[in-house]
């Protein structure tokens, strides 16, 4: 026995709402992001990670105030990522009660800040959030590059060195997103997340794709995720938290039943 | 009114600690402070900590946290979490070595320079929900053995004296993660995100009397 796989429900928020677009657009309301939260705390979820995808600085301060709130609802760790570019924004959200954040645009601009944000806050509180797209030549070895504003700007960087920069530079952990497979629910990339899995020494969380219970299995078994992120399906109810760590469970996977 | 001081020397996020402690006590104080006067004043206190063990104890010493813990210790009840354990071995091989508060023996090493998680390729920190094999003592009270608790580090504690150990844990290598000497209770875990079995600690801890 030791230590169990993570399936960690996403929330990704927009004005204070939960919504769940495929591929970034077509944007369904899941409900108040602090009442989803308890309902996947009281599930069994061994973290939550809650993505602002809020563009307004109105909407920001909206933010801190549903951390808040949810940070004294919730005993289990909770990531806020999305628009954290300084080491400020760093401090709001923690002071807010985030236990972690997740760093993403800003890592790709400015990969000093990772090293700036983990001297200052610690390693275990910085991931760093990869968005990753396959860019394969046919024939060719597969290769996967880094793509920021929800997939649709390329950087040319290669995915599995970006990762082992990051790591390099203080990243505790690594959220890897594959572009190509979410929100379309084809399971996890599995060819990335094991490169990534096998090229880093931090824990590695799965994430975009997720359709149904064997993704999860695949994820940890196949591409070697330290933990598993989905969102869609558990803000519809087609599978718990709990059903899901049954069938991993069942599978031969550590978890925390 | 039972008041628990969560002591704040300036590192890391001691809400979590301080909103978990009011969930399970509704009707106690909880302030977050390094106000020797109030935590002299308060009935237990909490020694929490994340970040590097080199700031924190720098931290500590530069606002008199480190006369505080020695104060409190022995006087009433007080418990140490992650870095606030780690903080009162007697030294830490982190930012290139670090003497901590010398309350407790033992130290602090490096997961990642221990030859079975190398051989197992572990990942560094153990980060995550792991079981804590526990040992007979009265925190522990309506917590099953070998629950599992959120742990989040790099770097473990071991201590020779066997007798302080009420908790240890396995991640390559066999570590101490509760130690217990008179009315001091330290983990290494986080028990403010451990869920259920964290909110039972806490609990145990704000009806505790600092006896066995």
């Amino acid at each position: 026995m030791g230590l169990a796989k993570r399936i960690i429900p996403c929330l990704d928020v927009e004005n204070g709402r939960v919504v769940k677009g495929v591929q970034f657009v077509d944007i369904r309301d899941a409900g108040d992001p602090v009442e989803v939260a308890i309902r996947y705390n009281e599930q069994g979820a061994d973290e939550i990670t809650f993505l602002d995808i809020t563009a307004s600085h109105e909407g920001r301060d909206t933010t801190v105030h549903t951390v808040e709130r949810m940070a004294s609802e919730v005993f289990i760790p909770l990531t806020v990522g999305g628009g954290i570019r300084t080491c400020e924004d760093i401090r709001r959200m923690l002071n807010a009660g985030a236990d972690k954040v997740s760093i993403n645009s800003a890592a790709v601009y400015h990969p000093e800040f990772v090293a700036e944000a983990a001297g200052r806050f610690g390693s275990q509180c910085i991931v760093v959030a990869i968005d990753a797209k396959s860019v394969s030549q046919p024939g060719a070895a597969p290769r996967w590059e880094i793509f920021t504003h929800g997939g649709r700007k390329p950087t040319g960087i290669d995915a599995v060195e970006w990762a082992v920069k990051m790591t390099e530079l203080g990243a505790g952990e690594i959220l890897l997103t594959s572009m190509d497979q979410d929100g379309v629910k084809n399971g996890y990339d599995l060819g990335v997340t094991r490169a990534i899995s096998d090229a880093v020494n931090v824990p590695v969380i799965a994430s975009g794709g997720v359709g149904n219970l064997d993704h999860l299995v695949d994820g940890v078994i196949k591409g070697g995720a330290d933990a598993v992120l989905a969102a869609s399906i558990f803000h519809f109810n087609e599978y718990s938290v709990p059903e899901a760590k049954q069938y991993m469970a069942e599978r031969g996977i550590e978890m925390r039943l | 009114m039972n008041t628990i001081a969560v002591i704040d020397y300036g590192m890391g996020n001691l809400h979590s600690a301080a909103k978990a402690l009011e969930h399970v006590a509704p009707n106690a104080r909880v302030v977050v402070t390094n106000d020797p006067q109030v935590i002299a004043d308060s009935d237990r206190v909490v020694l929490p900590g994340v970040g590097a063990i080199r700031d924190c104890i720098a931290e500590m010493k530069a606002c008199g946290v480190d006369n505080i813990v020695a104060d409190t210790l022995g006087q009433k009840p007080m418990m140490g979490i992650c870095v606030g354990m780690q903080a009162l071995m007697e030294f830490s091989t982190e930012n290139g070595g670090a003497d901590c508060l010398g309350h407790l023996p033992g130290k602090v090493t490096f997961f990642a320079d221990e030859e079975p998680v190398q051989a197992q390729h572990l990942k560094v920190p153990h980060m995550g929900w792991n079981q804590v094999a526990q040992l007979d003592h009265p925190m522990w009270a309506g917590i099953e053995n070998h629950s599992r608790f959120y742990f989040v580090h790099s770097y473990f504690v071991r201590t020779p004296q066997r007798e302080l150990v009420v908790g240890t844990c396995n991640y390559g290598v066999e570590f101490d993660v509760a130690l217990s000497q008179e009315n001091l209770f330290a983990v290494q875990f986080h028990p403010e995100k451990s869920h259920t079995a964290g909110l039972q600690l806490l609990k145990n801890f704000v009806e505790w009397d600092g006896k066995l």
